[in-house]
């Protein structure tokens, strides 16, 4: 699978760190899975409130990819924080969905969001993001 | 044994791939994701469970809970299973409470059946990899 470290990195720079938001515990198992056969440092919490302190304490999130469908904040809700916020707008955030809902794509998307996954998440959505989210 | 979780369709192509992320820094990955899987979908269906005696026709909330269990069963290639789900949230669509309940009847057969068989799999798996282990060190 191709490594994105390898792309725009000084050699010996960190690896990129991503946080996965899921609730399920079984969507963060694979595509943390996922992030980490591509050479992204992981993160995984279980929800939008955990991301948000989290974000608040780690100054080097690269991207966020967040589940929409949560329980108390969902990714489309989270979303709209990380963009309303000076400090963390820049991140780039995705997000996956089992549904494939128009509407609901199009309203994350124009909130910001860079992509729009649909679950299972394979391998080659993630090489995808790499070319595209982490110039 | 494998190939016969795949024929029977116990399985599809979503587990290979999820098979395909064990690697050295990950030796137990697959396991390690089944057990979770397990523990998850027990834990769900207990809730739909709950919520089909709780909430008599409550589509809305039985959907929202069995969306989850068919993520859960998508995400590891649980096809059988998959399908069950989808069957019950058809049910649900339809407003048909026989219909829920006798799906769901059969998503926990399908689960019982799919823990049975992956639990005696990953024995298999441990099984060979002892002895290969003991070949190793007899040569």
């Amino acid at each position: 699978m191709a490594s994105c470290r390898s792309l725009g990195g000084e050699i010996g720079a960190p690896a990129p760190h991503v946080l996965a938001v899921d609730d399920s515990s079984v969507d963060r198992a694979v595509i943390s899975g996922i992030l980490r056969s591509s050479q992204f440092r992981v993160t995984a919490v279980d929800s939008g409130k955990r991301a948000l302190e989290l974000l608040g304490s780690e100054p080097n999130v690269s991207m966020i990819i967040t589940d929409y469908w949560m329980p108390e904040m969902t990714g489309y809700e989270l979303l709209k924080k990380v963009k309303e916020s000076s400090s963390l707008k820049e991140i780039p955030v995705v997000i996956m969905s089992s549904e494939n809902v128009p509407t609901r794509i199009n309203m994350c998307l124009e909130e910001g969001a860079e992509d729009f996954l649909l679950k299972p998440v394979q391998p080659s959505d993630v090489s995808r993001l790499c070319s595209r989210v982490l110039r | 044994m494998k190939k016969s979780l795949f024929d029977q369709g116990y399985l599809d192509e979503q587990f290979c791939q999820v098979e395909d992320l064990q690697d050295e820094a990950s030796p137990n990955f697959v396991e390690e994701v089944v057990t979770l899987f397990l523990k998850d979908s027990g834990r769900l269906m207990s809730n739909i469970e709950q919520a089909l005696e709780k909430y008599p026709r409550d589509f809305n909330r039985w959907d929202a809970y069995m969306q989850q269990l068919k993520g859960s069963c998508c995400s590891i290639g649980a096809s059988r299973m998959k399908n069950e789900c989808m069957s019950f949230r058809d049910s649900c669509g339809q407003g048909n409470v026989e219909g829920c309940m006798r799906a769901f009847q059969k998503v926990k057969r399908e689960h019982a059946v799919l823990r049975q068989k992956l639990e005696s799999y990953f024995q298999l798996l441990r099984q060979a990899g002892a002895t290969g282990a003991a070949t190793r060190s007899i040569k």
